[in-house]
């Protein structure tokens, strides 16, 4: 009988749900992701850490200097820049996710082929959803924990709490990365790519980050309330400010389920494009 | 292994009902022109491919239910390399075996053993983009070793190689099948096919025109030797005629005759004693390509 280690290994899966499309390997995707990063340009890899620290000097303490303190609660005041850090550091997770999951997917599977490499081995498709979002969540742990060193250093904290916002950060960017992944597999042109740009800018601008939604008419404020950058802003916004309560648990939930729907939706448009 | 195999794209039929089967050891070439249907068969066998109605099976497994259990069998070698340029030569072939679950160590020692199978142990630390074509193809094979797998498939192999690379890579295609491995290969290169088949399929839009040993099929389809014959392109339809009664069998071609017999001197001497002097005249043996002319009534690289 024919065997090798490799076929074990594949073997020592049958049986188990899902075995045809996922083998449990999705960090070789992620130690694959690794090995080209060390020969990256680092100049792309610091623009990703650098960019919400200059927005953050710029307008927390530029145009911060101009408005002053900002009420959240009723009677409690924070400083300009404090109240933008947390929308930074959750602007920050999704376009790292974005950027990861986006762009540079859409090269592997347009012009690439490396997702046909990876699919001819035992891989499955979700293995490498998986490993690709995988990569990027890492990559958005790692600016996360810069960015909150940055801010707990300029004296932005104020709560324990805020260290929660670092998970919430990863959560943030799975749910990005996950359905920006799954609208990437479905693109075909980069005109089409560029639809992405053209809907994530607007958001960060208008989704809270710079000023409370409560300068907007109500039905404005129930459409921003939809997208996902504002549950991201409001859910490490109110983890920072140490404003812990139920209220938090539909942002969590809302992000899980972008999780779930993109996560399916890419291994679903893998399958398609790759093993059909 | 394949029964009634059929794959179609929209109103596009891709195989018409293809039954073959390949035994363990062999070494199968699928041979025909392009858009005979032949990547289209070895994806459906790598299971990456899924079939329009048919049945095939693999080492005993349908490839659309085990898919992962087939592939790990397998080591793949595609029409178009896809090698990872972000990383470098050994990478590539380190971050494969991974993809196979396989461990670290294991990978290290074979890494070494596969560079200098496909002779690029100085090249390990290049990046993939600086291999010349040649090189990149025997990275290619070295990779899909990686696993150890006891089936190689391999799509066109040397499809834009250089004579000397072509028969360095045929080199070591002959040592890894002294070794047991079983070679899938299709290519439209007759002489890639005499070489290294041992036996062959003949392609022709989605159907199999014929299967047999390369020598079998020559013996089958074609005669001993071939004489072929040019009076300039004006004059062969002309003549054409009066050479049929010569020989066995005879193709017409715009740029020279074709006379099958099995002494093609025999035949030379009496288009001579008829009066007829051709610009130039050629006796050789038959060749697959003659097989492949008599089947499909066209060349195979056009």
């Amino acid at each position: 009988m024919i065997t090798s280690a490799a076929v074990a290994i594949a073997e020592a899966r049958i049986g188990r749900p899902g075995n045809s499309v996922y083998s449990g390997r999705s960090r070789a995707i992620i130690e694959r992701a690794y090995l080209a990063f060390r020969s990256s340009v680092w100049i792309v890899v610091a623009t990703g850490f650098l960019e919400p620290v200059m927005y953050l000097f710029s307008f927390g303490y530029g145009v911060g200097k101009l408005i002053g303190k900002i009420e959240v609660l009723p009677g409690h005041y924070i400083s300009y820049a404090a109240f933008i850090a947390p929308a930074l550091l959750a602007t920050s997770a999704m376009n790292g996710a974005i950027y990861d999951a986006t762009w540079n997917v859409f090269f592997k599977i347009r012009f690439d082929r490396v997702y046909q490499g990876m699919l001819a081995t035992s891989l499955g498709p979700m293995d490498v959803a998986l490993g690709e979002i995988g990569w990027a969540l890492l990559r958005g742990l790692v600016y996360a924990i810069a960015f909150m060193s940055i801010i707990a250093g300029l004296g932005l904290i104020t709560t324990p709490w805020a260290l929660m916002a670092i998970p919430a950060a990863v959560l943030i960017s799975f749910g990005f990365a996950a359905v920006g992944m799954a609208v990437t597999t479905y693109m075909k042109s980069f005109e089409q790519m560029n639809v992405i740009n053209i809907v994530m800018l607007p958001m960060f601008l208008f989704s809270g980050s710079f000023y409370p939604l409560s300068i907007y008419p109500g039905w404005l404020q129930a459409f921003i309330k939809a997208l996902p950058l504002w549950h991201g802003v409001a859910l490490i916004r109110s983890l920072s400010l140490g404003m812990i309560s139920a209220s938090l648990i539909p942002h969590v939930i809302y992000f899980l389920v972008m999780i779930a729907v993109g996560l399916f939706f890419t291994t679903r448009r893998l399958t398609q494009l790759f093993m059909r | 292994m394949a029964k009634g195999l059929t794959k179609k794209y929209g109103e596009f039929i891709a195989l018409n009902g293809i039954d073959f089967s390949v035994q363990k050891g062999e070494s199968f070439g699928f041979l025909g022109p392009n858009g005979a249907g032949k990547s289209t068969t070895m994806r459906i066998i790598a299971s990456t491919l899924t079939r329009t109605s048919g049945d095939i099976t693999v080492l005993g497994k349908d490839p659309e239910v085990s898919g992962p259990e087939i592939r790990a069998h397998l080591g793949v070698v595609p029409q178009q390399d896809n090698l990872d340029q972000a990383l470098s030569v050994s990478d590539n072939l380190y971050i494969y075996g991974r993809y196979f679950g396989l461990p670290r160590k294991f990978i290290r020692s074979k890494i070494d053993e596969l560079l200098d199978f496909a002779a690029l142990t100085d090249k390990r630390d290049s990046k993939v983009e600086a291999l010349s074509g040649g090189m990149k193809r025997r990275l290619t094979i070295a990779r899909a070793l990686i696993s150890e797998p006891k089936i190689l498939m391999l799509d066109e192999p040397t499809t834009g190689l250089d004579p000397q690379a072509r028969h360095i890579l045929w080199d070591r295609l002959f040592r890894l099948k002294e070794q047991g491995v079983t070679l899938l290969i299709t290519t439209h290169y007759m002489d890639e096919a005499e070489q290294l088949c041992d036996r062959l399929m003949v392609m022709d839009k989605g159907s199999i025109m014929a299967e047999d040993s390369p020598s079998g099929l020559i013996k089958k389809f074609s005669t001993k030797e071939v004489l072929e014959v040019r009076f300039g392109s004006d004059r062969n339809a002309q003549v054409a005629e009066k050479l049929k009664t010569l020989c066995e069998r005879m193709e017409l071609l715009p740029d020279r005759i074709l006379l099958y017999a099995d002494d093609a001197e025999k035949v030379l001497d009496e288009i001579h004693k008829i009066g007829l002097h051709p610009v130039t005249s050629l006796v050789r043996r038959s060749s697959l390509e003659d097989v492949f002319l008599r089947l499909t009534g066209r060349t195979l690289v056009e």
